[in-house]
């Protein structure tokens, strides 16, 4: 059994996805209890094997009992485990905080179905982290996408079909120019397992076909994680779609496509060609990177919905990510790692608790959030703990990581780089100020007449967990960073 | 010149029906068309993936007691599960082209876009 569970972390809530739109016809609830169910049991699936990489060392799931260059390979290391743990984790909890958000912002008819394609969500999520089989990558990688759409045209806004249609057409092409990456690679070495690729790859990469794929796969993942100019269409898709699906996918989504292009820099080309060969590559991802970081946190700056700049907050971290692994030594790859956790936490904790205010009041822009920091004194809290985590306040996980990005950067004596980290913790002060500026010292007009009281429980419970756990591993950061120091170490191999 | 063009035709047409799709997804302004560009976009690398199969010489890759050269099939169980995941691609798509045709009554982009300037 115990031996299995690489591939039961999948097949379970695999299984379970096809029974919820079922047993929702019963009865509504239970769609909702079963896609809480497969979540839980795939965080506690997800943590044992954690543990057990901790103190066993890399698991290799042959699928089939067939061997890796001919079967499919699941490989859960130190980096695999440390997201599926994450992956796992965060998608319980939002599914606790999906059951009375999305009823309140999707029509009851509609609920089963949802459930069913939020778990295949979370399936083609936890399946792109799990395997080390490439082209296995890129099915799961659209089944991940193609849920994404769906999830996406789902929201209340009338915009929201719109926002998933342009979302699939670029994202489909993305995923498109993956493929030809994985059949360039293929058509290069005869292989698709991930560490056989990584063996035979050295020696080709002359090749302007092994070239060409990697091109490929830079542009593709670039599109699917929404790096600077190719993040059109982050923004829609986050404002437009339900609370607890903004919640998900801005936690989940970009972290797992973050995920799977740094296994395609490390474990297929390896670092040493970046370092040796393609000097070029590190450095044009480092300038991208800066630019996402600072256009991102300006382009927040410029937004008055409140979902919306959250969104394009999101692209400047995602530039934090991506800086951290073109810097390609062990510290500022341990940064990128970590802002993998990081922006998780963070960014679930500012969608739930935005969607906690969406939930109550309906509110979407920054502007009419006055005086609400007394109404809702939780949800508001919890925004307040993450909007600082974010601008990298110490003793929060924000710090961590841009610390670590910090010394990574001058461990490539590339100072010029502190300035972007600074200059953009300063833009995400001036609009995470406004924000909190305006729940707390501002007082309310429209607000102060209607009652409003925090949302239920259940949407409050997993939006302070998430909040605390901001502060919990910022102040004992050494959980994280322990883990995430063997994950670099063992990427840059 | 030729030797250059002919020895990787494969090559050159799928890369020239690629942009074909890929000129529709960009200049189309009709969702529908738009839809259409990227499945055409998408049928371009499986044609791609099914000529890189191509053994000179080879038979179906069925064993029947004699030494034969067979062709690779693997890059054609590859194409099967993306064809499958280009129909799936569809489908979602003209699903979510009925939606948007319910709320805005039009299928052009331009158009729905300058009607949604005014709702937020």
């Amino acid at each position: 059994m115990i031996k299995h569970f690489p591939v039961l972390v999948i097949i379970i809530p695999l299984l379970l996805a096809l029974i919820a739109p079922v047993a929702g016809r019963i009865n509504r609830i239970y769609s909702w209890v079963i896609a809480f169910l497969a979540t839980l049991f795939s965080f506690i699936i997800a943590a044992i094997l954690l543990y057990q990489v901790m103190y066993s060392g890399t698991i290799s799931y042959w699928m089939g009992g067939w061997e890796p260059p001919w079967g499919i390979e699941y490989v859960i290391d130190y980096f695999s485990a440390f997201v599926l743990a994450i992956v796992a984790f965060l998608a319980w909890l939002v599914t606790i905080f999906a059951r009375k958000s999305v009823a309140a912002e999707i029509e009851e008819k509609k609920l089963p179905a949802f459930y069913g394609v939020y778990l295949l969500f979370i399936v083609g999520l936890m399946g792109m982290i799990v395997t080390g089989d490439i082209f296995n990558l890129y099915v799961f990688l659209e089944i991940s996408s193609l849920t994404a759409y769906a999830l996406v045209a789902m929201g209340k806004s009338r915009r929201a079909p719109l926002a998933g249609f342009r979302y699939l057409v670029i994202g489909t092409v993305g995923a498109t120019f993956i493929l030809l990456g994985i059949g360039y690679l293929y058509i290069a070495t005869g292989t698709l397992n991930m560490a056989d690729l990584g063996a035979r790859l050295p020696g080709l990469f002359n090749s302007k076909l092994v070239i060409t794929a990697f091109a490929f796969f830079a542009i593709g993942f670039s599109i699917k994680i929404a790096l600077f100019p190719l993040h059109t269409w982050l923004p829609d898709a986050y404002t437009y779609a339900p609370s607890a699906v903004s919640a998900l996918m801005a936690s989940t989504g970009t972290k797992v496509g973050a995920y799977g292009f740094i296994r395609i820099l490390f474990t297929v080309f390896g670092v040493r060609v970046f370092l040796e060969q393609w000097v070029s590559v590190p450095h044009f991802l480092i300038a991208v990177s800066s630019v996402a970081i600072l256009m991102g946190s300006i382009l927040a700056i410029a937004q008055t919905n409140i979902k919306k700049m959250l969104a394009y907050s999101s692209i400047s971290q995602i530039g934090y990510i991506i800086l951290g692994v073109a810097l390609m030594n062990p510290t500022g790859l341990q940064g990128g790692l970590l802002h993998i956790l990081n922006h998780a936490l963070m960014k679930c904790a500012l969608f739930m608790s935005v969607g906690c205010i969406t939930y109550k009041t309906g509110i979407t822009s920054v502007a009419d959030l006055k005086g609400l920091g007394f109404k809702q004194p939780y949800a508001m809290a919890a925004f307040t703990v993450a909007a600082l985590s974010m601008i990298g306040i110490p003793l929060t996980v924000g710090f961590v990581s841009k610390w670590y990005l910090a010394m990574g950067s001058l461990e490539n004596a590339m100072w010029y780089l502190i300035p972007v980290i600074l200059i953009s913790s300063i833009l995400m002060l001036v609009y995470f100020w406004r924000v909190i500026d305006n729940i707390y010292f501002k007082a309310g007009k429209p607000i102060a007449e209607v009652e409003v009281s925090d949302a239920p429980a259940s949407m409050l419970i997993p939006t302070v967990v998430v909040a605390a756990l901001c502060l919990v591993f910022g102040t004992l950061a050494f959980i994280p960073v322990s883990i995430t120091e063997k994950a670099a170490l063992l990427l840059l191999g | 010149m030729m030797d250059f063009i002919l020895a990787k035709y494969n090559f050159w047409i799928y890369v020239i029906i690629m942009m074909i799709g890929f000129y529709a997804v960009i200049a189309k302004s009709n969702l529908i068309k738009k839809i259409i560009g990227l499945n055409i976009f998408q049928t371009s690398v499986f044609l791609l993936f099914i000529s890189i199969g191509k053994v000179e010489g080879g038979t179906v890759p069925i064993y029947q007691g004699v030494e034969a050269v067979y062709i690779n099939p693997l890059p054609h169980v590859l194409i099967l599960t993306a064809i499958v995941v280009g129909v799936s691609i569809t489908a979602v798509a003209f699903a979510l082209v009925v939606n948007i045709y319910r709320e805005y009554g039009t299928i052009e982009e331009n158009a729905i876009l300058e009607m949604s300037k005014t709702d937020d």
